[in-house]
Parts: C-alpha cells; sequence; structure tokens
C-alpha cells in the first residue's frame, strides 16, 4: 500500500456518482443521500451491465456442456475468480464461490465439523475438533461469525471462547494474548467492525494464534469493500467476504483459503460438480475449489462481481480508503460534537473506516432513522446483527451511518445536521 | 402537519416520555413478553381483571422506540375499565388500521388517544412497533 495514498478530490467523486442511477434518485422529496453501504453497496451501470451482457449473450451452465456458450460463460467464470482472487491477494485456486459471507464461514465451520467426524481421511486429521480444542472469537463479532462457531463447539465438544472487549469497544489484546494458547485451534475475528468501524490489529492476533498453531479466518466483510486487502501479507489462513457490500450483486460471496487447507478440507455441501468418480455407495471428490461449489453456480453474479472488482481498482483502493477515512474521521468528529450524542468506539485509537455508530440520550435509534428517512437520508438502525458488543457498551441497539466511494462530505454534513435536528424534534416539548 | 409531524403527534411523544401502565406488579398467568428481533424492542405485559371480568389494568415493562412506547402506554389507558370482549374488539380494530398502509383511519370513538397512532400505518418498517403491546395483551388474554 503506498503511502500517503491522495484521497479522492470533489469532482470525481462527483463523476463517480453519475455511474450509480440510484444516487440521482429522490427520496421523500429529498435527494437521496445513502449512508448504509455497510448494509449493502449501490450498483454501478458498469455491474449491472455485465450481469446483463452475460445474461443476454452468453447465458449458459459452467464446467458441464461442451457448446460454445458453455465454453464461454466458463472461461468468464473462471476468470470472475482470478480477478476476485487478484484483488485481495490470492491465488486463483485459494477462492471458492459462495451465495455469501454467512455461507463462506459456515463452510470451514461445517468442513471442520465432517473433519471431527472422521470425513477426510487423513489429510483432514489436522482440522478435527474434540474436547479439550478451543476455538476463539471476540466479543465485536457480527453474528455470522460468532453462531456458527458457537454451533461448531456444540456438534464437536470444543470450547468457545471469546475475547472480551475494553471500556471504549476495543479488543482486549492483553487478554486474547493469554486466551490464545495451545488449545486454540482457531481464532475467527472481524478484520474492520461492523459497528465500530475500527481496523483491528489483525497482525497481532494473526501472530499469537501462529504461534500457537492455530488457524486464523478473517471476516473482511466491511474492509475488502473500503481497504487495499491483501490476505497473503495478512497471513490470515481463511477470509471471507460479500460481494453485495463492494458494489457487486447480492447472492455471491467468496471464501479464501490457502490452497493446502483447502486440499485437506473435506466438503461442506455435496451433489453435483464436485466429484470425479460417482457409484451408487460413494464418491470421489474433485480437488479445491470445485470440491466446495455443489450444484449450479452463481455465474452472472460472479461475473457482475469481477465487474464491481475491476471498478474499484480503476478507482483505486488506496484512494478510495484515503476517501473514506477522512469521512470516518468527519462523521466521528461531528456527531461526536452534538450534546447527548454517543459515538460508540470513539475513544478507539486505530485506523477507521467510513462508519459511525451513535447513541442519542432518550432517543430511540429508530426514531432517529425515521427522521433522517423523512430528509431522504438512510442510515441503518438496530444492533446490526452485533447484539454481544452493543450489550458491552450498554446499549440495545444504535444508528449507523456507513460511507462509500460515492459519499461526499455534503451528504455526511447532512446527517450530523439531521441528528442534531432529530434531537431538537424529540425533545420538543419535554 | 408533516407525516413525521403526524407520525411523532405530541400526544405520542407525551405518552413515550410519561408512559401509562408502565411498572410490573408479580407475575401473574395474563402476562406476555414481546420481542422485535430486528430491533431489540421488548414488552413484558400483563393484564389484570377485576372478578367481574373487567380490565382493572394493564401493566407493562420495556424498551423501545417512541412509537413502541407510547403504544404501550396508549393501550394500558385504553384497557382500563373495558370487558376482556370490549378489548377483544379494539386489539382487532387497532390492527386492522394499522395493517391498512394509511387506507384506514383509526376511529377514535372506538380507540380513543391510541386513534393518534393511525400515522403509524403508512411506515410499514414501523407498524410492528406500534403492534408489539398490543400482540403482547392479546397473547396475555389467550393464556388466562
Amino acid at each position: 500500500m503506498p503511502s500517503d495514498p491522495t484521497p479522492l478530490t470533489e469532482s470525481e467523486v462527483l463523476r463517480i456518482r453519475t455511474d450509480f442511477p440510484i444516487l440521482q434518485t429522490e427520496v421523500n422529496g429529498h435527494p437521496l443521500s445513502y449512508l448504509d453501504s455497510g448494509a449493502t453497496s449501490q450498483r454501478p451501470l458498469a455491474v449491472l451491465d455485465a450481469e446483463r451482457e452475460f445474461a443476454t449473450t452468453m447465458n449458459s451452465a459452467v464446467h458441464r456442456g461442451a457448446h460454445t456458450l458453455a465454453a464461454e460463460a466458463t472461461e468468464l467464470f473462471e476468470g470472475a475468480r482470478a480477478s476476485l482472487a487478484r484483488f485481495i491477494g490470492a491465488a486463483d485456486d485459494e477462492i471458492v464461490w459462495t451465495s455469501n459471507a454467512t455461507e463462506a464461514i459456515n463452510l470451514v465451520a461445517y468442513s471442520i465439523s465432517n473433519a471431527s467426524l472422521g470425513r477426510g481421511g487423513a489429510a483432514a486429521e489436522r482440522l478435527r475438533l474434540g474436547e479439550g480444542d478451543e476455538i476463539v472469537t471476540t466479543e465485536m463479532e457480527h453474528h455470522a461469525n460468532l453462531i456458527p462457531w458457537q454451533e461448531l463447539a456444540a456438534r464437536t465438544g470444543a470450547t468457545l471462547r471469546v475475547i472480551p472487549l475494553d471500556d471504549d469497544g476495543a479488543l482486549r489484546l492483553d487478554v486474547a494474548a493469554d486466551m490464545i494458547g495451545e488449545r486454540t485451534r482457531i481464532v475467527a475475528v472481524t478484520h474492520v467492525s461492523n459497528v465500530l468501524g475500527v481496523v483491528n490489529p489483525v497482525d497481532q492476533l494473526v501472530a499469537m494464534a501462529h504461534a500457537q498453531g492455530a488457524l486464523v479466518l478473517l471476516d473482511a466483510c466491511q474492509s475488502a469493500p473500503h481497504l487495499p486487502l491483501d490476505v497473503a501479507a495478512l497471513g490470515v489462513d481463511f477470509a471471507v467476504l460479500s460481494g453485495h457490500k463492494m458494489l457487486g450483486p447480492t447472492g455471491i460471496g467468496a471464501l479464501y483459503g490457502r490452497r493446502e487447507l483447502l486440499a485437506a478440507m473435506p466438503p461442506f455441501l455435496t451433489g453435483g460438480s464436485m466429484i470425479t468418480t460417482v457409484t451408487t455407495t460413494e464418491a470421489e471428490y474433485l480437488p479445491p475449489p470445485q470440491r466446495f461449489e455443489a450444484g449450479t453456480q452463481r455465474v452472472s453474479q460472479a461475473i457482475a462481481l469481477a465487474a464491481a472488482v475491476d471498478y474499484l481498482t480503476a478507482v483505486g483502493m488506496p484512494r478510495i480508503a484515503a476517501h473514506e477515512h477522512a469521512l470516518g474521521r468527519r462523521l466521528v468528529e461531528g456527531l461526536g460534537a452534538i450534546d447527548g450524542v454517543r459515538v460508540l468506539g470513539a475513544g478507539i485509537d486505530l485506523p477507521r473506516v467510513g462508519l459511525a455508530s451513535i447513541d442519542v440520550a432518550g432517543i430511540h435509534s429508530h426514531d432517529v432513522g425515521q427522521f433522517l428517512d423523512d430528509r431522504g437520508i438512510a442510515v441503518r438502525v438496530g444492533h446490526h446483527c452485533a447484539q454481544p458488543l452493543h450489550r458491552r457498551l450498554g446499549v440495545t441497539s444504535s444508528t449507523r451511518a456507513s460511507t462509500y466511494l460515492y459519499t461526499t462530505d455534503a451528504e455526511v454534513d447532512a446527517v450530523i445536521d439531521g441528528t442534531a435536528a432529530a434531537i431538537e424534534f424529540f425533545r420538543r416539548g419535554a | 402537519m408533516s407525516d413525521l409531524q403526524n407520525l411523532y403527534q405530541e400526544l405520542i411523544l407525551d405518552h413515550s416520555r410519561t408512559p401509562h401502565g408502565f411498572g410490573l406488579r408479580g407475575e401473574i398467568a395474563a402476562q406476555s413478553h414481546q420481542l422485535n428481533p430486528t430491533c431489540g424492542d421488548e414488552v413484558t405485559l400483563q393484564v389484570h381483571r377485576t372478578d367481574d371480568g373487567h380490565i382493572e389494568a394493564i401493566a407493562w415493562e420495556g424498551h423501545g422506540c417512541a412509537i413502541s412506547q407510547a403504544s404501550a402506554s396508549l393501550l394500558a389507558e385504553l384497557a382500563e375499565g373495558l370487558t376482556v370482549a370490549e378489548l377483544e374488539v379494539r386489539i382487532a380494530a387497532f390492527r386492522e388500521a394499522m395493517r391498512s398502509r394509511g387506507t384506514i383511519d383509526p376511529d377514535p370513538e372506538l380507540l380513543g388517544d391510541a386513534a393518534a397512532l393511525g400515522g403509524v400505518s403508512r411506515y410499514v418498517a414501523r407498524v410492528k412497533c406500534a403492534m408489539l403491546a398490543w400482540v403482547a395483551a392479546e397473547d396475555a388474554l389467550a393464556k388466562a
């Protein structure tokens, strides 16, 4: 990552916005200010066109059939895999397509589960879990990176341990250093918190885990869209991401796994397209990534996601990150300056993406969100699939604003001004 | 009055700030806990009856948005002195109005001040907030 990349200029952002038709629309009589990209991002024409182009000229099944369209579709599908692999610093055969990041995490958890039942032969022995083994995750995780491990622990007899947060919401690395020990087999942690917007010190956690021979799974859902990501440089063993959070369509996600690990893993979903020889009693499986891609694949979604990756690469991830870092700081400072507003995690001294969640004293997040919606401002309200984090910080829900490359300073200011106005509105007559 | 001001009328904000019937008594059979999993809003509600079958009081505790809190308060205010059958009629009428997407105005003769929640029905995502306490009351009545 080059040092001090130039943030996007205002005119560049305005130019980028013309590629996103939805950003030209109005909501409740106001121009849409879309501050919910952390939940799902908007899609540029290039992504929509790629999907339509495929459907109108090449649509056919991949990895089956020998006709011209099938060959072309297969080539594009595998080309999309290569694009995503390059984008995150992986090799082509280290990328497995999934429906979303949740499925990717479950794929790993169920593969380990299957290994623990003896599936996968000698190669899978290193993955087997049982009583005395420990899985480590954190109190900050999205439910998708928590519940699959709760279930895996319940199925295998392993123990789930959770790295706690300090009062600001930061990971307690001192506790992690004690918790991650010789019993630890896998450490599952998010790269960027979907509530706090801080970038976790993944390198330190990787070092702790690897020193004990444990594997690391990185939830990159909130980092891959917003930061230059290099899974090989980070040294993680697995990483998961979600296409619709990075300008791509819904229904597509990916698992990165180190080649030798994927090769050792028994399959999760089984069926067509993942086999070599099948008899009525047993089957042999293809090598990864096909071993993990049973059934008809999400071809047009993968191709559209590759178009999204091309779009992001053309703008430049270091510059997108610099733009959003500035937006994030503007959000945190502006919201934090409002009387009665608490920015969750504001005290954490770590790099940030363009995301901030707030608790407003005496006003529920749904009411804040409703007020902003009336002004055409879209934010997320609720617990953002992170109940343990909210509980730790003493709130049941929060209002979250999250940016992307197409977000302007003016939109961030609209959220800040709108929040101040919401407080005035709901306190009237009190 | 804008849609937003109609949604959050003074009456509704007042009820959310100083709710009627807030505070549970000892646990009884006619009690229900309802949770809205998308936002974490919760209510626990008791229907207390007199010996002759009238509703003496609705007692509740919970937390959530202004709409859910005001709605529980307005329900508690409305229910006092009604028969169970009369309350059931009102719950049905309230639900019908809430699900109407703004096409049915709640009848103030029947629903009293709770009719002020009529604006909620235009906001499909908020209907469950307004319904939370009413669903709890219905469930509590079904239990005992």
